[in-house]
């Protein structure tokens, strides 16, 4: 019932946008995205898009905690 | 997008297990014992199970499954409510799939429809609006379970409901919120906690703060955490470490899509439609202000004023599903479990629900 795979922004029509999730087109709302941009990827739960995914943000969370197991778990909090 | 992919990537999973473990080990060598970690989101148990990290993480964290799926955590006079709201006449009844096979006292949904009750299973509740929308000589009523998660979609539906001037749709509300049922199981002291993986999906709507109280008020951590292998073994290894430090303290660890402050939009249309209920959860009574119910001003779109249902007391099973969603026991100390019920032949809730916590044990961790 919750959220699922990250869909492509493909195309923003007013309340509602074209997302590519894996290779599948739909309609989705775009309410609670307001910032939403063509080429974002959101969450989706219920057709609506909750949240965009902050890219920056998943690199670099990768990346912390790349170095925090490579650092023989050294000091991360 | 490859950074989400890496998530899943096997090797880092595997060195991310490792360092969980090692961790585990130092608690354990401090304490004596293991720790017990909740999570508080049937996705999180469910995702726990298929990656194998329960079960491989056994002997070193216990992770007990708290009330995170909606269906399993809706008391069953409710659930006999609503299947019992497919018998009237001239109308149509739409929810949310999980519903339809959760067995009622009498019949479940799937089998009212089966005897010609006009059921139908929709993905969001806005295709429900539209039901109505082209069927103006029936009433349409929309199933409306769900967490913080949910709730702000079900008062889309509602808007969209007003703007289309509709006086044949409505909801029945049996909306739960996570913050009160996590503060009364801790108040009841009945199970042992060291800290919460804490829902990723609800934080994306009511935000990290809303977890702060954790910390203000119980003095224990939480660890906002994401649904893949190396996402839910980092959330774990956070927080061990918050305990090895004895730090109680809110953690988001799932920040790419987690804000601070949540989802104002939604935050903003939940102030506008729906005021706090108390709500009746199952195998724990009523938890004062725990779900959220539609104002007064909106009584037109409120299911629960529009059709008056009187069911009786729940026929009485055997099912520990109760117990379970409170961490109680686990599904094998349910004398039904894998034997008079399993997904094909469900007594639960927790059986027939993709986040429940028998349906997660039978699929991926049976006889061990």
């Amino acid at each position: 019932m919750c959220l699922g795979v990250p869909a492509k922004v493909m195309k923003i029509e007013e309340q509602t946008a074209l997302v590519d999730v894996m290779g599948s087109r739909m309609h989705v709302g775009i309410i609670f995205v307001p910032e939403v941009k063509e080429g974002d990827y959101v969450l989706l739960h219920a057709g609506q898009a909750m949240t965009v995914v902050d890219e920056k943000y998943a690199r670099e969370s990768i990346e912390e905690w790349r170095n925090v197991l490579n650092g023989k778990y050294g000091n991360l909090l | 997008m490859e950074s989400m992919e890496t998530f899943s990537d096997p090797a880092l999973a595997r060195q991310s297990l490792e360092a969980v473990i090692e961790l585990a080990g130092q608690f354990k060598k401090e304490h004596g014992r293991i720790p017990v970690l909740m999570e508080v989101c049937g996705s999180h148990t469910m995702a726990f199970a298929r990656s194998g990290i329960k079960t491989r993480l056994k002997e070193h964290v216990r992770l007990i499954a708290g009330p995170g799926c909606p269906v399993c955590v809706t008391d069953q006079k409710s659930i006999d409510a609503m299947i019992q709201l497919a018998q009237g006449p001239n109308r149509i009844l739409c929810t949310f799939g999980d519903m339809m096979r959760v067995p009622g006292s009498r019949v479940s949904l799937m089998q009212a429809k089966t005897d010609g009750k006009d059921i139908r299973v929709v993905y969001s509740p806005l295709d429900s609006v539209k039901i109505a929308e082209e069927n103006p000589e029936k009433e349409v009523i929309f199933l409306g379970i769900g967490f913080e998660t949910t709730i702000p979609i079900l008062t889309l539906a509602i808007r969209e409901a007003e703007r289309r001037e509709l006086k044949n749709y409505s909801i029945w509300m049996t909306t739960k919120l996570v913050e009160p049922v996590m503060r009364a199981l801790l108040d009841s002291g009945e199970v042992t906690l060291d800290g919460f993986i804490l829902p990723g999906h609800v934080s994306v709507v009511l935000g990290k703060k809303s977890f702060e109280f954790l910390a203000e008020d119980y003095r224990t951590s939480g660890v906002i955490t994401g649904f893949e292998p190396v996402q839910l073994l980092s959330g774990i290894y956070k927080m061990l470490r918050l305990l090895l430090e004895n730090k109680p303290e809110v953690l988001n660890d799932y920040k790419y899509v987690v804000k601070d402050e949540g989802n104002l939009p939604a935050q903003e249309l939940l102030k506008q439609y729906l005021q706090l209920h108390d709500e009746d959860w199952r195998g724990m009574s009523t938890i004062p202000h725990s779900g959220l119910v539609l104002k007064d001003e909106y009584a037109q779109f409120d299911a629960k004023k529009k059709f008056k249902i009187s069911v009786g007391e729940p026929r009485k099973t055997k099912c520990r599903c109760g117990e379970i969603i409170r961490g109680l026991v686990t599904p094998e100390e349910c004398v039904l479990f894998n034997k008079g019920c399993t997904p094909a032949h469900p007594i639960g809730p927790c059986m027939v629900s993709t986040e429940g916590t028998c349906a997660a044990h039978y699929q991926y961790m049976r006889g061990e």
